[in-house]
């Protein structure tokens, strides 16, 4: 009754976060009631009206449409990210959990070199030397940290699955390697690989929103993290306008992170 | 003292070392790799595109980069070798070491303001909601702890400067030169937050574990009373794997640096840092990556090194 009862609790309003999420990034920039870099300095820094329902901004761009266009950059540069990051990080994982050795040694040492550095210190170190940061320097510099975190899940997992009787079964029947590790080792992968990416998808989209609110994002886009760097600076006089973009992303992050414990609730059997 | 030490220790140390030494070889040799390998020329992001060959040519050997990477990587580590890691594009008169030195211990004040806020909230919270386990005040401590690792450190700064420095007037406002000490409140609350959550986590499982251990039973049915039980017996076993600071907990302490100095208009490695960003003052970013890793690689060396004298359990691993 009560774990009914903590579920029903639990699911929706993470998993509806993150499901509204993905429609704004999906439909955001079409519902947008204005042209999110459109410059009215009229009506700069106005607080929420029914013309503007979340106010305005810097030369007086609309918030609402500017958050509805942000959600579109956090959503690509989260799927894309996280995409790159677990399939490199699943392929070099198993085979350094699956061929161990030499390769495993030098997999391991990479990864701890990559995770021995602070992710915000190595990214931004590796856009420095971009003369014009774009949308795919960007990912290219979170996917560097992001590959670890699977290539180390997938490693782990890997290491006990290889020892188990019918990955050996396989092997004895002489099914080649590529084959053992699509068709047996991979597959049972995929439910921790999947309870990971969700809450990865948080700490990209955060990740996205530290940097450009840094002033280290993609140029022209619009972006929650730029937004907040804006609400920041008038903070003072206009603080509606870090209040909502802040806002937009904390609710986001915390989507991902309790649709992540509610996913690992369900598909780990062991935890039940 | 070394006489002091069994060979097992003494190994373990020198394999400790040995390995820091081998990363921080290895963060140095990165960074240097980095700068030739990523796509895209330093140069033209130092001069942008309107500037002429010459002009290139000559601040590419002032730079070195003409010469054979071999060459470079010699020269490079030469100067990494010998304290001054180099000169700064934009102050030829200033090594990035004497820069680095000026700001640097803004950035470790906060960082460890930053690390004592929380320990005040995380080992009395933790502490309370283990004694309580499952109760009122267990739910209020697990509520904290959700909140605190929600919001987003970017926000939280603007949120405190809002609530304590606009509302409430309690605090100075960001860029107040007059402010003394209390200014350091609001960015090491909004770095702490987040780590005060994951440590009232780590408290609450240390004490619960401690807790029902023979001797608190033993000392329970003495009559030893509430509250010397829990702050003299207990706590005090539980307080070893909470002091520890992991490396998650370390890299998130430092990049919430970074992001604070920025929030609150403070002096410190992290605003260095981005200001050699924007001007592409590479020897500068180069050092703070450096300096950051090896910051990083010692504070975890010497957590080690205590847990491997006070604890042999751990020299076995």
């Amino acid at each position: 009754m009560k774990k009914l009862r903590d579920r029903l609790r639990n699911t929706p309003i993470g998993v509806t976060i993150v499901v509204s999420f993905f429609v704004m990034g999906l439909i955001g920039p079409w519902i947008a009631p204005y042209d999110p870099l459109a410059i009215d300095l009229l009506h700069e820094y106005e607080p929420p009206s029914w013309a503007h329902l979340l106010g305005t901004g810097d030369n007086g761009i609309d918030i609402l449409s500017a958050l509805l266009h942000g959600a579109r950059l956090a959503a690509i540069v989260g799927i894309v990210v996280v995409g790159v990051s677990v399939v490199l990080g699943t392929l070099v994982g198993t085979w350094a959990g699956y061929a161990g050795g030499f390769s495993d040694h030098i997999i391991t040492g990479v990864a701890d070199l990559v995770q021995a550095f602070p992710a915000i210190v190595l990214n931004i170190a590796i856009l420095a030397l971009v003369a014009r940061p774009g949308l795919m320097h960007l990912i290219v510099a979170l996917a560097i940290n992001g590959w670890v975190l699977y290539a180390r899940l997938a490693r782990a997992e890997t290491l006990s699955l290889r020892e188990r009787e019918f990955v050996e079964a396989a092997r004895a029947l002489g099914v080649p390697t590529h084959q053992v590790l699509r068709r047996h080792v991979i597959p049972n992968l995929l439910g921790p690989l999947v309870i990971q990416a969700t809450t990865g998808l948080g700490v990209v989209i955060l990740a996205e929103a530290t940097l450009s609110f840094l002033g280290l994002g993609p140029g022209k886009a619009v972006s929650w993290g730029a937004l907040l760097d804006q609400g920041t600076s008038v903070l003072l006089r206009f603080p509606h306008v870090a209040l909502f973009s802040g806002g937009a992303i904390a609710v986001t992050v915390l989507g991902f992170n309790l649709t992540g414990d509610w996913l690992r609730d369900r598909l780990d059997p062991r935890l039940r | 003292m070394l006489r002091m030490m069994s060979p097992g220790l003494l190994r373990y140390l020198a394999g400790r070392l040995l390995r820091a030494l081998l990363t921080v070889v290895g963060l140095v040799t990165i960074v240097f790799l980095l700068v030739r390998l990523i796509p895209g020329d330093p140069v033209e992001a130092i001069l942008g595109d309107q500037a002429g060959p010459e002009e290139k040519a000559e601040l590419r050997r002032a730079l070195n980069l003409d010469r054979p990477v071999g060459e470079q990587y010699l020269s490079f580590l030469g100067d990494m070798a010998d304290g001054s890691m180099g000169t700064s594009f934009r102050r030829p008169d200033r090594s990035v070491w004497s820069m680095m030195r000026d700001v640097l211990p803004y950035t470790l004040v906060l960082a460890l303001a930053a690390l004592l806020v929380a320990w005040a909230v995380a080992i009395p919270l933790g502490a309370i909601a283990a004694a309580n386990a499952g109760r009122g005040w267990d739910k209020v401590a697990s509520t904290v702890a959700v909140a605190g690792l929600a919001i987003p450190n970017i926000w939280l700064g603007p949120l405190l400067i809002l609530a304590f420095g606009v509302k409430l007037g309690w605090l100075p406002l960001p860029g107040d030169d007059l402010a003394g000490p209390e200014a350091l409140i609001l960015p090491a609350i909004t770095i702490g937050t987040a780590l005060a959550a994951v440590l009232t986590r780590q408290t609450r499982a240390a004490m619960i574990e401690v807790l029902a251990q023979q001797y608190i039973i033993a000392a329970r049915a003495r009559g030893v009373p509430n509250v010397p039980l829990l702050l003299r017996h207990a706590l005090r076993n539980a307080m070893l794997p909470v002091m520890t600071i992991g490396a998650a907990q370390l890299g998130a302490l430092l990049s919430g640096t970074v992001v604070t100095e920025k929030i609150f208009e403070r002096q410190g490695l992290g605003t260095l840092f981005l200001d050699a960003f924007f001007a592409r003052d590479i020897p500068v970013v180069q050092g703070c990556v450096l300096v950051i890793a090896v910051i990083y690689v010692l504070v975890n060396l010497a957590v080690d090194l205590a847990y491997g004298v006070v604890d042999p359990r751990v020299r076995l691993s």
